[in-house]
């Protein structure tokens, strides 16, 4: 983080938190404290809206289903066969 | 297209279902691939990032499971102690292949310094995000590849396949504080590589 206003060494302190703070882990005290900090710290404020961002695009991503293929031959290794059908 | 003929509702609930798994039942085990195969084929895939090595562990995983049912002691989730075993076998898969190979691009582990953010472009709300656009969602899948096999698994398992925060350090066999502390770098990680791809993005846009 750079060219800050305000203590390098605060923004050091809050980062580690940041996590905990966009999972709406974090107490209430500390809360206030990174969201007093980010009212005057953009810099703090970008990195928080981005990582926000950065695990609700994660989240969005489409599920990544079994192809039929790989399920026939898991079937097939465990001596399953008998429950596929071919549709 | 194969498919299975599988009545999930033949078993009551889990319960059921993990009892006839001990009986050594063959059709609770076609069940529990039915109900769960698709969940550790996505996390297997995404931790070592190849379809062929993804169904080998997922071979692995499931066979492993159905024969050793009996240490299923029930503190867990079926579904959290199958992630367990997936995981295992797939960080297994990469610790090998690891050894067989001496890879110069081998993530190294990060120091403090790493994770202090360097992009600082707002790039949190863009103009047409509301669709994934397939480039980005490769650039996402490779941000993921790029982590360190620990992160990357503590991250897919809780931000990819939305495990709670207990069921994905149980399944990893670490502390929750542990996972949050890998899950925290595996984020600040991906979020500046997705921060060079987008604020680019952005930048040739507005050229």
């Amino acid at each position: 983080m750079s060219e800050h206003s305000h203590k390098h060494g605060e923004c050091r302190e809050l980062l580690k938190d940041l996590s905990d703070y966009v999972d709406g882990d974090l107490d209430e005290t500390l809360c206030l404290e990174i969201e007093q900090h980010m009212a005057e710290c953009d810099n703090c404020r970008v990195v928080v809206d981005t990582l926000r961002r950065t695990v609700d695009l994660y989240h969005t991503l489409p599920p990544e289903p079994m192809p039929g293929e790989v399920e026939a031959r898991l079937l097939r290794r465990l001596e399953l066969s008998e429950y596929l059908i071919v549709q | 297209m194969p498919g299975l003929t599988i009545d999930l509702n033949i078993y009551a609930d889990e319960e059921a279902l993990i009892e006839a798994l001990k009986r050594g039942e063959k059709y609770a085990c076609a069940c529990m691939i039915k109900h769960h195969g698709s969940q550790m084929y996505a996390v297997a895939l995404r931790i070592v990032g190849d379809a062929d090595e993804a169904e080998e562990v997922v071979q692995e995983a499931f066979i492993s499971a159905c024969s050793k049912m009996d240490s299923f002691e029930g503190r867990s989730k079926l579904s959290t102690w199958l992630y367990r075993i997936t995981t295992n076998a797939a960080l297994m898969r990469l610790r090998k292949r690891r050894e067989d190979t001496v890879s110069l691009d081998e993530p190294q582990v990060m120091d403090e310094g790493d994770l202090l953010p360097r992009q600082l472009g707002d790039w949190s709300v863009e103009p047409g995000q509301q669709a994934l656009s397939s480039e980005l969602r490769q650039v996402m899948e490779q941000a993921v590849q790029e982590l360190p096999p620990s992160l990357r698994a503590a991250f897919v398992l809780r931000n990819v396949q939305g495990l709670s925060t207990q069921e994905a350090a149980e399944a990893l066999d670490i502390t929750e504080t542990a996972l949050k502390v890998r899950l925290h770098r595996a984020r600040l990680q991906l979020r500046e590589r997705l921060a060079d791809y987008l604020v680019e993005q952005r930048e040739e846009v507005t050229a």
